[in-house]
């Protein structure tokens, strides 16, 4: 069976390579065939590969699993492994890299240390002083406990809460969705002793949980789906009724 | 010259590097892990359906335990693994599992009642007891006695790799990201760290160590259709062998994943048919019953593989634009259970495919094909996770050949390798760190550093006609072409030659940017010879194992010749100037084993050639075990008397169960 003949596309790039002095901001338009269920991992690894081995990119799992591939589709920012080109009616697309994040080269980003960071801030860990003796049978958690840990622990770190975050524009240091979501996975896993109390401490402030304005925009473009902005009101009426 | 020195150095932080690392770090070691990608994005974090271990807990695992385990990954390894490794290995499952859970891993539960299951296609009704409401539960995996998986949802590998990499925060391991290891420091017979190029800055520079463990994952990048994420190059591999001492094994036992979607290659988790989904044909026929009536579509994964591929071949595959395929059909689990427990492949299906999986009949199934997916080959290591042949480096995980899946690894028994090799291998190589110094100079350091930069700068000068993607690309179709799902000794031969030529033509390319910075040319350039070197390790020791086994499979030679191929393949590169690898081999002693070599209870009867020590052996072990029994022996004193094997740590202990009297 023989595959028709695709539709011509443009793939519109914004470059740059920061630590370059003779490169500039600029756009390179990349034309080429859409094949079948073409996504921007495919598009892109096809322009590298035949149109220009410079273009910087970061792709890994290339499923949606990883969070690597956070880009501005079309001014929104989305999952480029995900992206289907046959979304995209007029076959243009243009690729910028996310906001909020320092700049590694063309659509490459330094989400990995962002995450770390915001990691260590809200102590991303059980804090438990219990020793788990591991040859014994396990501590019994409810199943729909270990449900709702699971849902919000399906957070995948790619940034693109942050990067679609008007608090985060306003406030350098905003903690952003993913770590306030990270606060509320901890808050319900039985595992971890920290108390409300604990948990002010870490974000308790402008640039923590009392800096989200409620635009949404993180809930929008989450790629997991996961419940932000009902898990970020939840904790802020917990967290504000204790001062 | 930059030098960074610490006391135990981690190249790779998926699962198991990290794991290890936590080893490391807990014994007051200075510890460092350098990875290509900031490190929860690794390629663990795709591991969907879950992890094996015999806890036993839910109705459909009760009676579960190590010696079941072990017999369903020697069967599945088609005996071709290290029973003493294996024994460490289910052993230790239950501890890992339970040392996760600690830290936050949110595993799916038992819940008291009743509930519906599909099992063998038919609405089933189990009901599980209220004593073990809020225990971890199980589902079914392939080529397995009991339901033995462990799961959270089918974001299995993902809950696991941010529980581990948290832990690694927590205790403040030192995680370098977007760092890639281009040779190991070594002298000696010694190795002692690696030189390493930053992937931001371009810039090279030493980390020296006492000791470095390499856990890089797999090399399923050789080939082009594969389940495998982007940066699995087997690079780690490679620069082992690039060392001329350390050894890799079984290079060629590379493992083809009977469900993953068409055309992406995207992993639909072996969940789908654990959970009671099944395969058709191109009639809407559910065909494994009738190669595999007892196992079904849960026979291994090489198993299930070739029988797809027979089906196809008998004129029964599903044409499309991409070749025939044959349909996964997962809609019988009714939508509540996918929406629940198979989320992730719902979204991967509708995503990428355009289906719902949930909706009923022919609509809702999603098109398949097996593709590479796992790699039981790798740097060869003692039971400790150390190099044979070069001290000082050890390896765990997917990147090791420690060697406990032989020729194929059973579903649920990677992730749970990771974390189990990462606690043993981990405590192993924590130990060989605290016993030895650093003993080399600088000058020797600074000589390793400048070869890898006059390297690099010898790459910017070539000055050639070929082009290093085409050259990869060309590689990759060949390995799927000829070194796939089914071998044989012409295409294998002619695998050799072409990819010995490849490997030559990378020296005729021409970078066209001459940047040392963010330049992804410059990175294939020197990332693509060190893979076609591993393709010839896996084409030529496939092309010399004139027999088949596990998912080695020679249509010239179908038996599994245990007379004369019970062994592991050795594959080295002892001068840079080498184009083939050398090939040796390493004996596989049945009178040591506590299971002799047997049917493995499914796939073809009759092939196997026999080796007379089979019989012998078999008769040793049945007498141990009558003797021991009649003395009224418990299983764990009967195992002891067949095979000893050690642990660190109190991982020897025995592992509480429920069930327990």
């Amino acid at each position: 069976m023989s595959i028709e003949k695709g539709r011509d596309i443009t793939v519109s790039v914004l470059k740059f390579n920061p630590k370059s002095k003779a490169s500039k901001p600029h756009f390179v338009d990349y034309k080429l065939e859409e094949t079948p269920g073409m996504t921007l991992f495919i598009a892109l690894t096809y322009i590298r590969e035949n149109l220009d081995p410079d273009l910087s990119f970061d792709f890994v799992c290339r499923a949606g699993i990883c969070g690597s591939c956070g880009m501005v589709v079309n001014g929104k920012p989305a999952l480029g492994c995900r992206t289907l080109i046959a979304n995209y009616p007029d076959g243009k697309i243009q690729l910028m890299p996310m906001p909020a994040f320092e700049l590694i080269k063309d659509l490459s980003i330094n989400t990995g240390k962002w995450m770390d960071d915001m990691s260590r801030r809200v102590e991303s860990w059980v804090h438990t002083n219990e020793e788990v003796d591991i040859s014994k049978i396990e501590e019994k958690v409810d199943p729909d406990v270990a449900d709702e840990v699971f849902e919000l622990d399906r957070c995948i770190e790619c940034g693109i809460c942050v990067s679609s975050c008007g608090t985060k524009l306003m406030r350098p240091d905003f903690v952003g969705a993913v770590g306030l979501n990270r606060v509320a996975r901890f808050e319900v896993d039985p595992h971890d002793n920290r108390t409300a109390d604990d948990f002010y401490e870490l974000v308790g402030d402008d640039d923590g949980i009392f800096g989200c304005m409620s635009l949404l925009a993180c809930e929008d473009h989450c790629p997991k789906h996961l419940p932000l902005q009902n898990k970020i009101a939840y904790l802020r009426r917990k967290l504000v009724a204790l001062r | 010259m930059k030098i960074n020195y610490c006391d135990a150095l981690v190249i790779g932080g998926g699962l198991a590097g990290l794991r290890a690392a936590v080893a490391a770090q807990t014994k007051g070691l200075s510890t460092v892990v350098l990875s290509l990608v900031p490190v929860k994005r690794s390629h663990s974090a795709a591991a969907q359906g879950g992890m094996q271990a015999s806890l036993g807990n839910s109705k459909m695992s009760q009676g579960d335990n190590e010696d079941l385990h072990f017999a369903d990954t020697v069967k599945g390894s088609d005996w071709g693994c290290d029973q003493e490794v294996a024994r460490m290995f289910v052993h230790t499952a239950p501890k890992a599992i339970r040392e996760l859970a600690g830290w936050g891993v949110p595993w799916s539960r038992v819940r008291e009642g009743s509930r519906e299951a599909v099992i063998n296609a038919k609405k089933t009704t189990i009901t599980e007891d209220a004593d073990v409401h809020g225990l971890i539960t199980s589902r079914d995996f392939g080529g397995t006695k009991k339901w033995r998986t462990c799961y959270t949802a089918d974001a299995t590998g993902h809950t696991m790799l941010f529980g581990v990499a948290n832990e690694a925060l927590k205790i403040e391991v030192d995680i370098r990201d977007r760092k890639e290891a281009l040779s190991l420091i070594h002298d000696g017979g010694r190795c002692y760290g690696a030189i390493v190029r930053d992937l931001i800055t371009g810039e090279l520079e030493a980390y020296v160590s006492k000791g470095t463990c390499i856990s890089t994952g797999g090399y399923g990048r050789l080939f082009k259709q594969t389940t495998n994420a982007v940066i699995c190059e087997g690079t780690g591999q490679a620069i082992a062998l690039e060392t001329g001492i350390a050894t890799l094994g079984n290079m060629e036992a590379v493992q083809f994943h009977p469900t993953p979607i068409v055309p992406s290659g995207i992993l639909l988790t072996e969940g789908c048919r654990g959970d009671g989904g099944i395969l058709r044909d191109v009639d809407g026929h559910r065909f494994m019953p009738d190669y595999e009536p007892e196992k079904k579509e849960l026979a291994s994964r090489d198993v299930v593989s070739r029988r797809m591929i027979e089906h196809i071949r008998n004129g029964k595959g599903v044409p499309s634009p991409y070749g025939d395929h044959i349909w996964l059909d997962i809609s019988i689990l009714g939508r509540e259970h996918i929406e629940k427990n198979l989320r992730d492949v719902q979204e991967i299906c509708q995503i990428f495919n355009g289906i719902d999986p949930a909706d009923e009949g022919k609509k809702g199934w999603a098109p398949v094909l097996p593709m590479q997916h796992y790699s039981m080959g790798g740097i060869r290591t003692k039971k400790t996770g150390e190099s044979q042949t070069l001290d000082g480096l050890f390896s765990c995980g997917e990147s090791a050949c420690w060697d406990m899946h032989g020729f194929n690894r059973l579903g649920g028994n990677s992730v749970s390798e990771t974390v189990v090799a990462g606690m043993i291998v981990g405590n192993y190589f924590a130990d060989y760190c605290l016993e030895n110094d650093v003993e080399i100079k600088t000058s020797t350091v600074k000589k390793f550093l400048n070869e890898q930069d006059e390297y690099l700068d010898e790459i910017l000068e070539y000055n050639g006609e070929e082009d290093i993607f085409r050259i990869k690309n060309t590689m990759q179709n060949l390995m799927d072409n000829k070194v796939g799902i089914f071998r044989d000794g012409e295409k294998l031969t002619a695998a050799v030659i072409e990819l010995e030529e490849l490997l030559k033509k990378t020296k005729q390319i021409t970078v066209k940017s001459k940047e040392k910075i963010g330049n992804p040319e410059l990175e294939e350039a020197y990332r693509v010879p060190r893979m076609l070197k591993l393709a010839l390790c896996v084409a030529k020791g496939a092309r010399e194992r004139t027999e088949s086994r596990g998912a080695h499979y020679r249509e010239d030679f179908l038996k599994r010749d245990d007379a004369n191929w019970l062994n592991r393949t050795i594959t080295t590169w002892p001068n840079a100037s080498d184009t083939q690898p050398t090939i040796a081999y390493e004996e596989i002693d049945i009178m040591t084993m506590e299971m002799p070599p047997a049917f493995r209870g499914y796939g073809a009867k009759g092939m196997i050639i026999e080796n007379d020590l089979s019989e012998k052996r078999q008769a040793e072990v049945d007498e141990i075990r009558e003797k021991l029994e009649t003395e009224g022996k418990d299983r764990h004193a009967i195992q002891d008397a067949l095979l000893n094997f050690d642990l660190p740590m109190n991982y020897r202990q025995n592992n509480e169960r429920v069930g327990d009297k």
